[in-house]
């Protein structure tokens, strides 16, 4: 191949910010025009039903002004919960999944019991973390949280340190490295987006789980409870702020992991985009 | 000086289904240090076996593999090969740059050592203007030229190719066919060398090594008496046109005179 051929591979000269930022705009447009026509339809809907069932977007946004400091508080209470939940769940997921792809005995034991242990439906647990935790404790949330969290992480990461190409594991043998080298130069790398997808999926259900741990008791103050307490009262503008809010913890936590997944493995979201 | 010793050599595999496949059998051979030795056959004969008996990523069922006057096994621990593998076997998350420097890194170069090898490796293969691009954004045989690199890195005395340029147009082939005809000069490793392509193998070689599939057995071993260095004249010449005639017929099972040549002087078991 001449070399000529081989410059149009390489990425074209960096493009300026201003129309890198103007493919951006172009590329979410369509999501934001739908998002802002889905927001007006809802109003006319709603004013049609009744506000009962669906207040509208209006009332909703009156509802965040009114209970503005109840909602800042039980926001807080519950990031720190579905947060410190995403924690806890992904440090034992990737702590499980290092022993059982290092030592076939681990394996051997806590594959099996973690697969059984994740057909058990974890919501109808809720209860009962409460009660060993201590209802009123936000760690009876966190645990809730962090066993959903538990499973993708473990999961994901065993399979990225365990599926790696045999060339490559060939390739090291005949430089004769230690186990300790495959794995820092070779298995950890290969697992690193299998973690991340994992870890996406995780800030979604952290707080799913931490909400559902509200939902069975505990303090008032949180998002979970915030919910329960104005539907029963009958504010479900209110209700419905408690979730969007819950929802927008939940997307910014899986922004902010999706930056961190660009810096840590740029590599990957190049490699993403050329197969895409 | 030997740098390959094998004597009677056996690999079988077992099938699963029961019985087994009888990759390689009573391989004889003798590599002498900076020999250049081509391995060629059809398609299933055991040449990636016998290279990787060799490399001692596989252990042979019978004989023994003799490396630089010891067992391969301690030879891999000395890290006396460097491998190309068939496919590149490149990782995603390192650069080009990244991945020539990888053995480097795993046995303790320098970093001013290793910045200087892994610079005049990519000029050697011509792709000193790509050491940022991740292996995705290089062609197929811009792959092959990094691992061709990477193995020659760390100054390696035996290299071991699996149809290293299997995947390459002529034209590329035959420019790297030249500049792993200078590296080898330059350098002075020994090299086995698998192909299929039989011009390429008698411009390189110094002997070609044919072999026939089921049982795996070598069944000619053709002295290759081009002169060097070898240089695009080299292709036009008689006597290369005659030895590519010779280890055609040789791989047709009719065995050449200069086979029989090798046989007499006790080359070939
Ligand atoms: N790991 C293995 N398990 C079982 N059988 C194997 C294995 N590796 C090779 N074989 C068998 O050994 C024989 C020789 O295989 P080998 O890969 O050495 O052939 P080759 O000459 O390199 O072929 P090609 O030119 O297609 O690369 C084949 O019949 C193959 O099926
Ligand atoms: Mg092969």
């Amino acid at each position: 191949m001449s070399d000529a051929a081989e410059m149009a591979r390489s990425p074209a000269p960096a493009r300026s910010a201003a129309s890198l930022l103007a493919a951006r705009v172009l590329q979410y447009l369509p999501a934001a025009l739908v998002f802002v026509a889905g927001i007006v339809l809802w109003e006319f809907a709603a004013a049609g039903t009744g506000r009962r069932v669906i207040p509208p977007p209006s009332a909703i946004a009156a509802a965040f002004v009114e209970e503005g400091q109840l909602l800042r508080r039980a926001t807080t209470a519950t990031f720190i919960e579905a947060l410190g939940g995403l924690a806890i769940g992904t440090v034992l997921g990737v702590l499980v999944a290092f022993s059982t792809s290092r030592w076939a005995t681990a394996r051997g034991i806590l594959v099996p019991v973690a697969i059984a242990s994740s057909a058990v439906p974890l919501i109808a647990i809720a209860p009962i973390l409460n009660n060993w935790f201590g209802i009123l404790n936000p760690l009876s949330k966190m645990m809730m949280a962090a066993l959903l969290v538990f499973f993708p992480i473990m999961i994901n990461v065993t399979r990225g340190l365990v599926e790696v190409p045999p060339a490559a594991l060939e390739l090291m043998r005949s430089y004769a490295t230690s186990e300790w080298e495959v794995l820092r130069k070779v298995r950890v790398p290969n697992m690193l987006p299998f973690f991340f997808t994992a870890l996406k999926v995780g800030t979604t259900l952290t707080f799913i789980g931490a909400i559902v741990g509200e939902y069975f008791g505990g303090t008032s103050e949180v998002l979970g409870r915030v919910v329960i307490t104005s539907m029963s009262s009958g504010s479900f503008d209110l209700a419905w702020a408690g979730i969007l809010l819950g929802s927008a913890g939940a997307i910014v936590s899986y922004l902010v992991v999706a930056l961190v997944e660009r810096l840590v493995i740029p590599w990957y979201a190049s490699l993403q985009r050329e197969a895409g | 000086m030997t740098a390959v010793r094998l004597a009677d050599v056996q690999k079988t595999f077992p099938i699963p289904s029961g019985g087994e496949t009888v990759a390689l059998e009573a391989i004889e051979l003798e590599i002498g240090t900076r020999e250049f030795v081509s391995l060629i056959g059809p398609s299933g004969c055991g040449k990636s076996t016998l290279l990787r008996v060799v490399g001692d990523l596989i252990q042979p069922t019978a004989g023994s593999v003799e490396v630089n006057g010891k067992p391969a096994h301690q030879a891999r621990l000395d890290r006396d090969y460097g491998m190309v593998f068939q496919a590149p076997v490149l990782f995603d998350w390192r650069t080009v740059e990244g991945n020539v420097r990888l053995p480097l890194e795993v046995m303790g170069f320098a970093p001013s050592e290793r910045d200087r090898r892994v610079r005049e490796m990519l000029d050697l293969v011509e792709l000193g203007g790509f050491r940022s691009h991740y292996p995705h954004q290089l062609s197929g045989g811009m792959q092959q030229r990094v691992a061709i690199a990477r193995a020659l890195a760390f100054q390696p005395p035996i290299l071991l190719m699996d149809e290293p340029f299997g995947a390459l147009d002529e034209m590329t082939r035959e420019r790297l066919n030249t500049e792993l005809l200078r590296i080898w000069a330059q350098t002075g490793t020994t090299i086995i060398f698998v192909t299929h392509s039989i011009p390429e193998a008698v411009f390189l070689s110094t002997r070609v090594v044919s072999m026939s599939p089921r049982p795996g057995r070598i069944t000619s071993v053709i002295e290759i008496d081009l002169p060097q260095p070898r240089t695009d004249q080299t292709r036009e010449s008689e006597r290369y046109f005659e030895l590519v005639t010779e280890v055609r017929e040789s791989l047709r099972g009719r065995v050449s005179s200069s086979a029989a040549r090798a046989r007499a002087e006790g080359r070939i078991g």
